[in-house]
């Protein structure tokens, strides 16, 4: 039978430090790298820890560093990335929880620091708001908006890697939907956010996160827009 | 300077000073392309800019999108390199910009308002 041969982050029993160790796993058609990890978990070692939910690029919680890029297991096809075969490791830039599961919270507490929840404005008397689709508002926000928060370009951001505090672009891409949203009613505060050094402002426009987004969005994009959003507000008192 | 007002202000100073600089460079270049004769020479140059006040403004000009622009971009990367510190990474990149602005204004004014050798 032809086989893949494959290498897994496992973590140390102690739970300090890890190293990769190698498998062998039976190819099959179509077979992809999520294919791979449920493999070596149900029939090689059972104590292998790794997080899945939907298997169809929906949920975001599979993703991985797979042959040294992040990206969504169940998405990636190993024909398309195992060359000199394959080695999948947690996601960059987040804390480890054990072998390939990482800690996602400080990923999430910065879209809340990025104040990423809607305000709303009206109550439940009122009206359906509309939002024209043609709007410049609405289309500003066309392809952020589908954004389902798997981290790919977090753990993919060099900067977040060198500045901890930098919300990343996952958090900035979610305030970028809200700022241009009618509906909301904490744009100032927002923007505030996500001005500075910890903010849209550390963005060095390396695109990582652009290049390597599983549903081809353009965070830097979105960090661009906050740039001249937050410029323009300074200049115009709008911003303290 | 944290602020988040101070922030975009500062973002809004490197643009524009890239703006500015990307201009001064187009005119440095072509002009050393097109007004070179017989050889790229001290004498010829400042033949060309001692006393004339369109190039010392010229000059002037570009050496104050150097002294902005150029601390701002460096304030971030001494940051990333050594973290913390923001208020005494500050100052350094006041006194930076200072010695660029006085480095640079002294050679416009040696070459547009000095003596011939």
């Amino acid at each position: 039978m032809n086989t893949l041969s494959v290498r897994v982050w496992r973590t140390a029993a102690d739970g300090a430090g890890g190293r990769f160790v190698a498998y062998d796993v039976p190819r099959s058609p179509a077979q992809t790298v999520l294919d791979v990890v449920t493999h070596i978990q149900r029939r090689v070692d059972s104590t292998l820890a790794y997080r899945f939910a939907c298997r169809v690029g929906m949920c975001g919680s599979c993703a991985m560093t797979v042959n040294g890029r992040a990206r969504w297991t169940c998405r990636t096809h190993v024909d398309a990335v195992s060359g000199g075969g394959l080695e999948i490791a947690p996601l960059a830039q987040l804390p480890v929880i054990r072998d390939l599961v990482t800690d996602m919270r400080e990923f999430f507490d910065k879209w809340a620091r990025a104040k990423g929840q809607f305000v709303p404005t009206a109550t439940r008397r009122d009206g359906f708001a509309t939002v024209a689709p043609a709007s410049r508002e609405r289309r500003a926000v066309d392809a952020a908006i589908e954004c389902i928060g798997c981290a790919v370009c977090y753990s993919s951001c060099d900067v977040v890697g060198w500045n901890p505090a930098y919300l990343g672009p996952a958090a900035l891409n979610r305030a970028w939907t809200l700022v241009n949203d009618p509906r909301d009613g904490a744009r100032s505060e927002r923007l505030a956010a996500v001005a500075g050094d910890a903010g849209c402002h550390a963005c060095h426009t390396h695109q990582s996160c652009t290049e390597r987004c599983p549903k081809q969005l353009a965070p830097t994009a979105s960090i661009a827009g906050l740039k001249r959003m937050t410029a323009f507000a300074a200049l115009t008192g709008a911003l303290r | 300077m944290s602020g988040a007002r101070s922030q975009s202000l500062l973002w809004l100073a490197q643009r524009g000073s890239a703006v500015v600089l990307a201009l001064c460079v187009v005119v440095h270049l072509s002009t050393m392309i097109v007004a070179v004769r017989r050889g790229l020479t001290a004498a010829e140059i400042l033949g060309r800019t001692r006393g004339s006040l369109v190039w010392a403004a010229f000059y002037g000009v570009f050496v104050l999108g150097v002294a902005i622009h150029a601390p701002i971009g460096l304030r971030t990367i001494v940051a990333e390199i050594h973290g913390g510190h923001r208020r005494s990474i500050d100052v350094a990149m006041l006194a930076v910009a200072a010695v660029l602005l006085a480095l640079g204004l002294r050679a416009v004014v040696a070459v547009t308002m000095g003596r011939a050798a």
